[in-house]
């Protein structure tokens, strides 16, 4: 609970954070950029859960738990795309998205 | 009665076309040769024990040869519509299974020496044991599917045995135009079959054939176009016995069959296969008669005089001396025919139906000998045609005489069995129409000048410049020769009247000395013209066939009867109906369905570029979506 803030504020900030996400998830060229993009749809999430855990019920902690294990599972996941990324890079010298199109038809 | 006996008269050809066909590479000829005889020689004599047994054990039961049924069900469909598999012992069945036994026997015997060095030797003598199980499957049957099924495996081992030369062009056309043109007839007969079962609510020969049966007696009950539905039936399944037997306008096949090995010829395209026609028409004798009080009947008699007599024109233009055995054979089958269409049911009146199987009996020896004797002449001279041939009667003694003992038996002079057999139908045919009597005494006139023209062409006249000096052939091949020249000249005097009748009744037999005296007369008649004009080369034989003009030209041609085939199948089926058909089917059929495949083709090529491969694309997609279902949902929940 902040005082002076209502749960709409916050709301509406995660939500602008979320939309910034997707937009750059959709738009960036660069595999890195979209990994920072994802990253930040997972702290939208986690933002709401704290804020909804906070402001709807506060004498319960599962929110706040939730958000430490989105936070650990985003951390492995980060790990683990940088790593795909690297390896892509050493085998096409490339980031760009345009470059892994195989799976096209 | 023994039936495990006469269940092995069929099998054990069965087993033996099993093992040589089989091990067809590893057996060695002679080996392969020596089992298809010794198979056959047991069925031989199983089939004369159960023709004893049957005519003189078990003998008359009140007074008719009883018929001894034995079989199974094999496929039901309603209380009376079934298919049986089973064996079916009465007089004709019987009679039948000593003529196909004692002829293939004699085939097997001469073949060994025939076909020696053959390469295919194990391959023949497996087809030859296929040929006589199916042969003895047809004579057993019970019912009208389990012949149909034997008939058309006889249609099969036919085929494989015209073609057996199948590195020959000619012979594996001829093995095709056998196929097709009996296929064509046995489509009446299966037709024929559908049709009778179906009004009858039978298959069954018993219940066919049994003349208080309410299938016979309500034979007026369904009508089609002017005729009971039975006399349809009948018709058609008389098309495929006329196919089988190769009556006009169906016996195209049967010349050009000669294209096989001669014992073929012998066993299948005169002594046994081709009267399975005839045999048909007498299994279901009592139907054909008592339908329509025996309408059918006459077609049958009409087409089988038609036959004989226009087969019997054409044998004596011929050249080839098996073509010329091949119209003889059915000249044979047209008399056989018309015996049977002019005979009547009861007692005396079954004189026809006797005769027919009289002939077919004596017939068979006969025409086989015939056969296997210009076999033998083949064997020495590797020719077919007669110009190739003349004075073998110095390096052939023994072809020889069988041969005019054969010739003899088929010319009707007495004692030989043709005289005996020929005399009954021709009286049979006096008795019922006289048109049809002037026709069987002229064809019996030409048969004798066809047969002793080829007769006198072959063993008489002028040497011909051989590459090598004919002689004589191996005993395996004049054996089986001398024996069928003892049967032709001694089975006239079987008492075949005592045995077979329609009734099963059998009757008194006797000779009506004024026809025979005509019927021999002209016999003799007959051997005279063909002494005069073939004996020695001379050019009266040319002068006569010059008098005779377009007629005798005609006739050499056959009457022009393949071209005209020819041209219906080719100009008419081909170019006409088949050609488009063909059109459609490749413009219309697969046009529709090329249409729908290139269509689809080109949506997707068009569509495919939605699956791009890049996960933003998708992402956008997914997001839009639920964009998209939230405006709804948003819309549904405030309104």
């Amino acid at each position: 609970m902040i005082a002076g803030i209502t749960i709409y504020e916050l709301l509406t900030v995660t939500s602008i954070l979320f939309f910034i996400g997707i937009y750059g998830f959709i738009t960036r060229k660069n595999l890195i950029s979209i990994l920072i993009s994802v990253e930040l749809i997972l702290n939208a999430s986690v933002i709401n859960f704290v804020v909804i855990n906070k402001y709807m019920y506060p004498d319960v902690l599962q929110g706040v738990l939730f958000s430490i294990f989105i936070i650990a599972v985003a951390a492995a996941e980060t790990a683990l795309a940088v790593s795909i990324i690297f390896n892509l890079y050493r085998q096409i010298s490339s980031v760009e998205v345009k470059d892994i199109e195989t799976m096209k038809y | 009665m023994n039936y495990t006996l006469v269940l092995l008269i069929p099998l054990i050809p069965l087993a033996v076309f099993l093992l040589l066909g089989l091990f067809n590479q590893k057996i060695k000829p002679a080996i392969s040769g020596l089992i298809g005889v010794f198979g056959l020689v047991l069925t031989t004599l199983f089939s004369i024990y159960t023709a004893f047994q049957y005519f003189f054990i078990i003998g008359k039961d009140s007074g008719a040869f009883p018929s001894l049924v034995e079989k199974f069900i094999w496929m039901n469909f309603t209380d009376t519509l079934r298919i049986d598999m089973g064996i079916l012992i009465d007089p004709i069945s019987v009679m039948m299974l000593i003529v196909v036994s004692t002829i293939s026997l004699m085939v097997h015997i001469y073949s060994r020496g025939y076909m020696k060095g053959d390469e295919g030797y194990t391959k023949f003598f497996a087809f030859l044991s296929l040929f006589t199980f199916s042969m003895y499957g047809l004579v057993l049957a019970t019912n009208l599917f389990q012949i149909y099924i034997f008939w058309e495996l006889v249609g099969v081992s036919s085929y494989l045995l015209i073609g057996y030369y199948y590195t020959k062009e000619s012979a594996v056309a001829a093995a095709k135009k056998a196929f097709i043109v009996t296929r064509f007839a046995d489509l009446g007969f299966l037709i024929g079959i559908l049709l009778i079962g179906f009004y009858t609510g039978t298959y069954d020969f018993e219940t066919l054939n049994n003349p208080e049966s309410s299938a016979i007696l309500n034979w007026a009950s369904t009508s089609f176009m002017g005729l009971s539905v039975l006399s349809w039936g009948l018709i058609l399944v008389f098309i495929g016995g006329a196919g089988k037997s190769a009556m006009f306008p169906l016996h195209i096949w049967l010349p050009d069959a000669m294209e096989g090995p001669t014992p073929v010829s012998a066993l299948i395209h005169a002594a046994t296969m081709v009267v399975a026609g005839v045999f048909l028409v007498a299994r279901l004798f009592p139907m054909f008669f008592f339908v329509e009080e025996g309408f059918v009947l006459q077609i049958v008699a009409f087409v089988g005089a038609f036959s004989s007599l226009f087969a019997a024109i054409i044998a004596i233009t011929q050249t080839d001396i098996k073509r010329v055995l091949a119209y003889s054979t059915m000249s044979q089958l047209g008399f056989m025919m018309l015996a049977l269409g002019v005979s009547g049911y009861d007692g005396q009146d079954g004189l026809g139906y006797m005769a027919s199987m009289y002939h077919l009996f004596t017939h068979a020896m006969f025409k086989a000998l015939l056969f296997l004797g210009a076999g033998s002449v083949i064997h020495a001279v590797h020719s077919n045609y007669l110009k190739d041939m003349g004075g073998l009667r110095k390096y052939m003694p023994i072809t020889n005489i069988t041969f005019l003992v054969a010739a003899l038996a088929i010319a009707g002079i007495p004692p030989f069995a043709g005289f005996w057999s020929k005399d009954e139908i021709l009286v049979a045919v006096y008795e019922h129409n006289s048109f049809l009597y002037a026709i069987g005494i002229i064809v019996a006139g030409l048969t004798a000048i066809y047969i002793f023209r080829i007769y006198f062409g072959i063993f008489w006249g002028p040497n011909r410049s051989y590459e090598h000096t004919p002689k004589e052939s191996p005993v395996s091949m004049t054996f089986p020769l001398i024996v069928l020249a003892v049967l032709s000249a001694t089975v006239g005097f079987i008492p075949f009247s005592d045995f077979i009748s329609p009734d099963r009744m059998g009757f008194e037999g006797h000779i009506n000395i004024p026809l025979a005296l005509i019927a021999v007369l002209v016999g003799v008649i007959g051997i005279a013209i063909a002494w005069a004009l073939y004996k020695k080369e001379n050019a009266l034989a040319g002068r006569t066939a010059q008098r005779f003009g377009v007629f005798y030209t005609w006739a050499y041609h056959k009457f022009y009867l393949d071209e005209l085939y020819l041209f219906v199948t080719k100009n008419i089926l081909f170019k006409g109906i088949a050609a488009s058909a063909a059109w459609f089917d490749r413009n219309i059929v697969d046009g529709t369905m090329n249409a729908i495949g290139n269509s689809t083709v080109g949506i997707s090529k068009k569509i495919r570029g939605i699956q791009s491969g890049r996960i933003q694309d998708y992402a956008m997609v997914f997001v839009s979506g639920i964009v998209l279902l939230a405006i709804v949902f948003i819309y549904i929940w405030t309104n």
